[in-house]
């Protein structure tokens, strides 16, 4: 009764009993704006508490437990710190492009929230190219980094932007790739059809190894996307200080930062759709009593479920490897990653044909 | 007295062509770099991510420890060396200490080498410990920094409740050492090997086996034997490349010759050799805790020495083996109670030195693997 | 081998060569013009092999400088010391750093340190102090920091 789609409902059907449907639309164009903002920095302070959390507990530590009750407070305190340091900007910088790339990746990161089903029919845009509208829409990220890294005017950035651009191009392919064993499965790129031929079962455990073998290389390559550990080598700490961000600071830094993390959590968002069925509850075969009672649980608490475990998993990752050389990490994509994600595209297509998959 | 800006900065603008016109260009490594542990500044020439060049630039913390020694007396100067290589300060003062001895010809009771000799293989775990925890950072993961100090903290804890600190100890004193032992130290060193021998798996199983790791380290950073012994390499540096070089063995001081334990070598000459040296050494000192730590004899624990040394004309030369290598401490006395001149041979200073040698060549993320597995210290370097 | 066979193989390569007695290791003294070509006997002399130069410095007497070279021999284990003499004011000697590689750092320390020029060096710039020390050599005696040094 009190689902999102229900509430979206009420809400659309209220408004339209009292503007005619263009105002109607631009209103609900503004909430879903402010929606979207709102939710950009719920999402920031959460992921980097839970980052930091789960870091101080792979690390036999306790992590941030001053500011507020168990620390739960600090990423707000670190927030209003950024935004009162000062935003530098370097005399021998490209002022228009250094400025304008954060905004570009916040941009970015925004824009992939469109597609994303949150929960039962609640979306902002189910369009019927929605995957592809993702993959296409993160590929601006990299330009976002190039123009950090290039206007800058520092060594260290630039060559933090080289390293990104390189690693994003490259990894991209496998992502592509691995969301088209997906597509080829279910026949569509609209995101709700996608969702709702996991009905029956999550791809997961309908796709037999494709789909393992697809889901496997789309987290490494997502990892890899989002320039996260092992994959950080625009960042580089040791290497390069901050790689690509060297030279920003306060807000500007802290968009970036934030950019980071949201992109974490929609290319999560993306695999727990694709993947694990979105927010598609757990059910198994005919077992109905079970079945009725996984029903129970809200759809959107089963999606945020399944981002979060992915979330977890790219933390995971985070604080346990060390870092890639950048050689390393092309062959990685253009030796083993690609040729495997291309025979597998092969596999499930011939599955698809076939009709293998359950 | 500041450096000139004749280095380039890395905010110069960059051209196609390179800071030098075929390419190349320069970045500086450091002074402040989260790679160099300390201020160590590299300068290096780069072809896009491959290393052509690299030239370390020293004394951003030059204390001058050796002119500062010439005005300290033979009990005075021994604390300074602490500030040497903080993370064996106990060695560095083991070395002095003896350096003394040998001067004044004093018999150190037995009982003051065998707390020496645990001390200095504590201190060589500490050291070694937080090596491993901070070349894992360099190479990117965080975690086993933290892993790392846990058993850290619990050899520092011994050190504080004998010696009062815990990394400056300022233990050794010129004939034995200064205090008894705290009561509970044998007590505390066994619950440390204990929590030791049952966490050390954790550290293959983390980082050693990973698939990752080895891809960084194995067959990079390539020492041969004869530029190891050219170089002046010395402690694990020389001994991943096959070059045996452990003063402990070959040249024995205080009761190490009549401690049963190996010199641990590896052939490869590869950073991944350099990393293991230290792994295992780190078994072997706690073998010689074993061996020592239920026999630690009675009696004295600092021989008679006069108030004011004075140690006659000559020149004294001593050799220890510290965590990082060979350290020689050269001490020329012309009868007075102040040292005419001293010298201390850094195994750090050497190391360095092959850095560029091996990293030419090779990418720039190596380079930080390479500094890590050469250990570098930099007040060691820069004394 | 020991102390007096290194005396004597010594005396027979280098007949102007005086030792110095006292301490555990056998002290050479030779004429600076004399050493380059007596350090290559010392690194290639089968018998002698002192492949490992493990210090390098210099001590300021006031009336002269003198070079001290610590060398020990991986294979035979011996260590031996050569000191050669310099001029204090127009102190030169050959350098050793394409014998030893290490004596090219140890060398540059040496150079800034006390102001002794190696001779043929292949890189002789400062190492630690900055740039335009050029001239006052720190672990000299005679060196005078008003600032930075308190007497005691």
């Amino acid at each position: 009764m009190w689902s999102f789609s229900h509430i979206a409902n009420e809400l659309h059907e209220w408004l339209s009993s009292i503007f005619n449907p263009t105002w109607t639309l631009v209103i609900e164009m503004v909430l879903a704006g402010v929606a979207v903002i709102g939710l950009f920095a719920a999402l920031g302070l959460v992921l980097v508490l839970m980052e930091r959390r789960v870091a101080a507990w792979i690390q036999i530590r306790l992590g941030p437990n001053r500011v507020g009750p168990q620390g739960l407070l600090q990423s707000l305190a670190d927030t209003l710190k950024l935004i009162v340091k000062e935003g530098l900007t370097p005399s021998g910088a490209d002022k228009l492009l250094f400025n304008v790339a954060p905004f570009i990746a916040m941009i970015v990161a925004m824009l992939l929230m469109a597609p994303i089903a949150f929960a039962k029919d609640f979306q902002l845009w189910d369009m019927n190219i929605g995957v592809l509208y993702v993959s296409a829409v993160s590929s601006i990220m990299v330009i976002s980094i190039l123009m950090a890294g290039w206007s800058s005017n520092n060594k260290y950035s630039l060559m933090g932007a080289m390293r990104s651009g390189a690693q994003i191009v490259s990894y991209e392919l496998s992502a592509g790739l691995s969301i088209l064993t997906i597509v080829v499965l279910t026949g569509s790129l609209q995101v709700s059809d996608i969702i709702h031929a996991q009905a029956t079962g999550w791809w997961i455990f309908k796709g037999h190894l494709p789909v393992w073998i697809a889901f496997v290389t789309f987290i490494i390559a997502v990892t890899a996307e989002t320039n996260r550990a092992p994959f950080d080598l625009a960042e580089a700490e040791s290497e390069l200080t901050a790689g690509f961000h060297t030279e920003y600071s306060g807000m500007k830094f802290a968009l970036f930062f934030l950019a980071e993390y949201i992109n974490v959590f929609i290319v999560c968002a993306i695999g727990a759709t694709l993947f694990l069925g979105g927010w598609m509850p757990f059910h198994i075969g005919n077992w109905t009593q079970f079945n009725h009672v996984m029903d129970y649980i809200p759809s959107s608490i089963w999606f945020f479920g399944k981002t979060f475990f992915l979330i977890f998993l790219i933390m995971w990752f985070r604080w346990t490897f060390p870092r890639l050389r950048i050689d390393q990490l092309l062959n990685l994509e253009w030796k083993y990653l690609l040729p495997i994600s291309m025979i597998n595209l092969l596999l499930a297509t011939a599955m698809a044909i076939l009709g293998w998959h359950f | 007295m500041y450096r000139e800006t004749s280095i380039l900065n890395d905010s110069s603008p960059v051209s196609p062509a390179g800071d030098d016109g075929a390419g190349n260009i320069t970045i500086n490594v450091g002074p402040q770099h989260p790679a160099t542990h300390g201020v160590l500044h590299l300068v290096i020439t780069l072809n896009g991510e491959t290393i052509k060049k690299v030239e370390p630039h020293l004394g951003y913390i030059h204390r001058s420890i050796e002119k500062m020694c010439e005005s300290l007396t033979y009990r005075q100067f021994i604390y300074v060396t602490s500030r040497m290589d903080y993370l064996s300060s106990h060695i560095n003062n083991h070395a002095c200490a003896l350096c003394v001895e040998k001067g004044l010809q004093v018999e150190v009771p037995p009982r003051a080498q065998v707390i020496r000799v645990l001390m200095d293989e504590l201190t060589r775990i500490a050291s070694h410990e937080l090596w491993w925890g901070a070349m894992a950072m360099d190479l990117g993961a965080f975690t086993p920094f933290f892993h790392a100090f846990r058993e850290r903290e619990s050899i520092n804890d011994i050190m504080e409740e004998t010696c009062g600190a815990r990394l400056t100890m300022n233990y050794m004193v010129p004939g034995g050492v200064m205090q008894d032992l705290h009561p509970d130290f044998q007590k505390r060193v066994k619950e440390f090997l204990h929590l030791y021998k049952r966490k050390i798996h954790e550290y293959d199983e983390l980082i050693t086996g990973n698939i990752i790791f080895q891809n960084r380290m194995k067959g990079i950073g390539y020492l041969s034997p004869e530029d190891a012994i050219s170089y002046g390499c010395s402690g694990p540096v020389a001994r991943g490349s096959g070059v045996s070089s452990d003063i402990r063995k070959i040249y024995p001081y205080e009761i190490y010759n009549k401690l049963e334990f190996d010199e641990v070598l590896e052939t490869a000459g590869d950073s991944f050799a350099r990393y293991m040296i230290r792994l295992r050494e780190m078994q072997q000192s706690i073998r010689i805790i074993e061996q020592l730590i239920d026999n630690i004899p009675d009696g004295d624990f600092q021989a008679k020495t006069k108030a004011v040394l004075k140690l006659p004309k000559g020149e004294f030369y001593q050799r220890v083996e510290t965590a990082r290598g060979e350290l020689g401490v050269y001490i020329v006395s012309e009868g007075g109670t102040t040292p005419y001149r001293i010298k201390f041979r850094s195994p750090g200073f050497s190391n360095l030195s092959v850095l560029d040698h091996i990293a030419r060549g090779s990418k720039l993320g190596d380079l930080v693997a390479m500094m890590g597995t050469l250990d570098l210290v930099i007040p060691d370097i820069d004394r | 081998m020991l102390n007096e066979e290194l005396k004597n193989k010594i005396t027979g390569l280098l007949p102007t060569a005086t030792f110095e007695e006292g301490g555990e290791w056998l002290n050479v003294i030779v004429e600076p013009k004399d050493w380059l070509p007596f350090a290559r006997q010392l690194r290639n002399d089968s018998s002698l092999f002192f492949d490992y130069l493990f210090c390098l410095t210099c001590a300021d007497w006031k009336t002269h400088l003198t070079m001290v070279y610590h060398l020990s021999s991986t294979t035979h284990r011996h260590n031996i010391v050569i000191k050669a003499k310099l001029d204090r004011n127009k102190p030169e000697i050959e350098t050793v750093s394409h014998i030893w590689r290490t004596a090219e750092f140890h060398e540059r320390e040496v150079y800034e340190m006390f102001g002794v020029h190696f001779l043929n060096h292949p890189d002789l710039r400062l190492l630690i102090l900055p740039d335009g020390w050029e001239g006052k050599n720190p672990l000299r005696k005679d060196f005078e920091d008003p600032v930075n040094m308190i007497k005691l």
